[in-house]
């Protein structure tokens, strides 16, 4: 159905849609995030919950006690690598489709604490992060922000086709493996299915 | 009220505990906080007189940490007799002594009772590898127990008579003790985002130089 008829029949009060969109539409309204806080970020998103900031308007309000009732991973703060394969374990557990947001500094990169032994370099290093949120800690706005942009990217996929989402792809991995503690770090330190690292930004 | 001077504090504990060689660590920095070194036969039994004793009552311990001393040269100046020209001249000669590095706990003491502090005692391993080990003061302040815990656990000395010595921050099964200075850090600088100094050296291990047009 092209754009031009559909104008044409919803001034008529007729409205029309496809499966896919009224799909997506659906499932971005109803993102329920998994209950789950690491650190300092946990904070936000708790402030970013109440009545203030009222997550609940995206309807994202019933935060999980369990994985697998929970549609939306935030990993909100420091990921130490012994709290890592619980981590991993966790966004295992929950059912697909599933989303992660990486939120703050620590999550997506390590922070402040990078170069110290105890702490893992991002998460993205183990699960795929669809957003990141940069900030020590983000604010509740750009919480919201980046909520927004997760039903945004909801909205645009396809239920089809070779660019459909991972949940639709009976080949695509829905588990991924836990790394396990080593004599000296996690073993394997990464997940190269998921995460490579960058080119060098800067030069000296 | 002010706390006995530590001059005082040791000639008690050499009078009250026979055998016991406590000892004065100077401290020359601003602070000037000087510290007692405790021989670790009599550790726990001086620890008990700090906490009871009736002038001292140090009954709590406020704070417990490391120290990782590596080996160090000592360069001294030595005076010799020697002939020089055929007359016997007294001579300063440069004398190279070799100290072998220990690890230390070092405890902060307060009074609740009496409201002074701090008084700082040390404990010393023989050696940073195999004599690792001191006694353990956890039995006398209990609030001890998960601060050596955190130096077994970072710095890998063993404390003898503790009730539940297991690693506290890093998991069981790691190898390394992170808070000594000759620990290597597994190498995942695979990409910084603002590399600089010895980062930046450790990320460039990672990328092979770019061709330049």
């Amino acid at each position: 159905m092209n754009e031009g008829l559909r104008s044409e029949l919803s001034k008529q009060g007729i409205f029309t849609t496809t499966l896919g969109d009224l799909y997506n539409w659906g499932r971005k309204n109803s993102v329920w995030p998994l209950q789950f806080g690491l650190a300092c970020c946990a904070i936000e998103m708790i402030a970013t919950t109440m009545a203030r900031y009222d997550l609940a308007r995206f309807g994202a309000e019933v935060f999980r006690p369990s994985p697998r009732q929970a549609d939306l991973m935030i990993v909100a703060g420091t990921v130490t690598k012994k709290m890592a394969p619980q981590v991993v374990r966790l966004y295992n557990q929950m059912p697909e489709p599933k989303y992660v947001i990486a939120m703050g500094a620590c999550a997506i990169s390590g922070g402040p604490f990078k170069q110290g032994y105890n702490v893992l370099k991002g998460i993205d290093r183990f699960i795929p992060v669809d957003v990141h949120i940069p900030g020590c800690p983000p604010r509740p706005e750009a919480l919201i922000h980046a909520f927004m942009t997760l039903q945004k990217k909801i909205e645009t996929q396809q239920l089809t086709g070779v660019n459909r989402p991972r949940h639709l792809d009976a080949e695509a991995p829905s588990e991924f493996p836990v790394p396990k503690f080593g004599g000296h770090d996690l073993e394997p330190p990464n997940n190269p299915a998921v995460w490579h690292a960058p080119k060098l930004v800067r030069e000296p | 009220m002010v706390m006995e001077t530590l001059e005082q504090i040791k000639a008690r504990i050499e009078n009250a505990i026979s055998g016991a060689k406590p000892e004065i660590i100077p401290n020359e920095s601003p602070s000037a906080q000087r510290s007692l070194l405790l021989d670790p036969a009599h550790a726990v039994e001086v620890a008990k007189f700090l906490r009871d004793d009736s002038q001292l009552r140090l009954d709590y311990c406020s704070n417990v940490t490391g120290v990782d001393w590596l080996d160090l040269i000592i360069k001294e100046k030595v005076k010799v007799k020697k002939v020089v020209e055929g007359v016997e001249k007294e001579v300063e000669e440069p004398v190279e002594r070799k100290r072998p590095g220990y690890l230390e706990a070092v405890y902060h003491l307060y009074s609740m009772a009496l409201k002074h502090g701090p008084l700082i005692i040390r404990l010393r391993t023989e050696n940073r590898a195999d004599k690792n080990h001191v006694p353990s003061l956890t039995p006398v302040w209990r609030g001890a127990e998960f601060q050596e815990r955190e130096i077994y656990d970072l710095y890998g000395i063993i404390f003898d008579g503790h009730p539940d010595l297991r690693r506290i921050l890093m998991w069981e099964g790691f190898a390394d003790h992170p808070m000594r200075k000759d620990y290597v850090e597994p190498d995942d600088y695979e990409y910084e985002p603002t590399p600089h100094d010895e980062v930046l050296e450790k990320t460039k291990q990672h990328h092979s130089p770019e061709p330049k047009p």
